[in-house]
């Protein structure tokens, strides 16, 4: 087998294979909240104990350039939408704004990846996620809605900011630095050790979706299949960068690379459903859960560490 | 057993818009509702409710005639061209009118 194929995917070609063949196979609804309820939490809380190993005021720096690099991403995909795909405004900043908001799925696909390879990671990358959620969703719906004046904003920042995505990262993580290594030790069993296990699970899941929703696929044209593949490799290509002149390790440059190249399928819909109704989910949904996702969890990830690896060399 | 007529309004729609919807609903006068979660098929495809983004809901609410014609003229406006929506109303016997 290939050494540096990560096992863990084969569950979400497993649950893509079961939709194609239309098993019956379905994972409850109850069931896919509570893995993704227990995912972000262990998430957060992993970054939590591993920020304590840090002084919060190292980080400032280092995050607001990974802020304002990642605000970048809807800004060159909006004109590539709007003026080469001819797709209307609200879609185009619709889907600006997926891909520049992040997949936490991916995230944990790219940390595990790592882990097995025993690639050693900066663990406040964990606080890059949850810096990268939110600031695009909002530029996204500003590109959707320029000049209009009844954005709803007020449930929009409600959407965007206390969505459970962010209160359980973000709670995780507190969580996680107030209590230390230590405090979370008898808690390691149920957050970490089996936590690759659940992401399998949440992954068969993803293939039942992406699967069943294959179709919404043909309805999106050429363009944007194009689209959701070429953006993933520019975020990548400034995440890359970005990693390797603030001095991560390859580990860091890697999920740096695949947090930018990632795009959001969960919270942003969402939110995007509320600020831009114009904006028709399945193009948006289609290109980042149908082809973006699948293409970072198979090309993206190992090609990621593979130039991460050459690059971080080089020195600053 | 007295009994009054009143309309039931029901509302089948994105789960998304459920916070959205619920507070016009009561500012246009609704007492009450009930919301279930739903799952079909429609002229907008296929919603399983397998997964977030494509689940449905139906919402009921009991009122008389005249809040049950402007909730259906302010969703007409203000939701029908963008969200998945479909909105019908009928008449039913109730046992206590001064509820709804």
């Amino acid at each position: 087998m290939m050494s540096s194929f990560e096992p863990v995917i084969l569950f979400f070609v497993l649950g893509a294979l079961a939709g194609f063949v239309r098993s019956d196979l379905k994972i409850p609804g109850v069931l896919y909240e509570s893995l993704s309820i227990f995912l972000l939490l262990a998430i957060g809380l992993k970054g939590g104990v591993e920020l304590a190993r840090y002084p919060l005021s190292d980080l400032a720096l280092p995050a607001l350039v990974v802020v304002a690099v990642g605000a970048l991403i809807p800004l060159i995909a909006y004109p590539v939408l709007h003026l080469v795909g001819r797709l209307p405004r609200a879609d185009a900043g619709s889907i600006a704004g997926h891909y520049g908001s992040v997949s936490v799925v991916t995230f944990a696909v790219g940390a595990t990846y790592l882990a097995r390879l025993g690639e050693t990671t900066e663990g406040y990358m964990v606080v890059f996620l949850v810096l990268l959620e939110f600031p695009a969703l909002v530029i996204g719906v500003l590109l959707a809605r320029r000049g209009e004046s009844n954005t709803p904003w007020k449930q929009v920042l409600h959407e965007v900011f206390v969505g459970k995505s962010i209160v359980l990262l973000l709670g995780g993580l507190v969580i996680g630095w107030m209590a230390g290594a230590g405090g979370i030790a008898p808690l390691d069993r149920l957050f970490f050790d089996l936590f690759k296990g659940v992401l399998a699970f949440f992954l068969l899941e993803m293939g039942l979706v992406v699967a069943r929703r294959f179709g919404e696929l043909r309805r999106a044209g050429i363009f944007l299949i194009a689209f959701a593949v070429f953006m993933p490799l520019v975020g990548a290509g400034l995440g890359l960068l970005t990693g390797w002149w603030l001095g991560l390790s390859v580990g860091g440059i890697t999920l740096l690379a695949t947090l930018y190249a990632s795009a959001s399928y969960i919270a942003a819909p969402a939110a995007m459903r509320i600020a831009v109704p114009q904006a028709n989910p399945a193009l948006s949904i289609g290109a980042a859960l149908g082809i973006t996702f699948p293409f970072n969890l198979i090309v993206g990830i190992p090609l990621y560490h593979r130039l991460a690896q050459s690059l971080h060399p080089l020195g600053v | 057993m007295e009994m009054t007529t009143r309309k039931l309004l029901t509302i089948v729609t994105e789960a998304a818009i459920e916070d959205t919807l619920v507070r016009e609903l009561e500012q246009l006068g609704a007492r009450g509702y009930t919301i279930t979660d739903a799952r079909g098929k429609g002229s907008g495809g296929k919603r399983d409710a397998t997964w977030g983004p494509h689940a449905n809901i139906r919402i009921e609410v009991l009122c008389d005639v005249a809040t049950a014609q402007s909730i259906c003229a302010a969703l007409r406006e203000r939701y029908s061209d963008n969200y998945a929506m479909v909105l019908y109303v009928g008449d039913v016997d109730v046992l206590r009118p001064l509820k709804f």
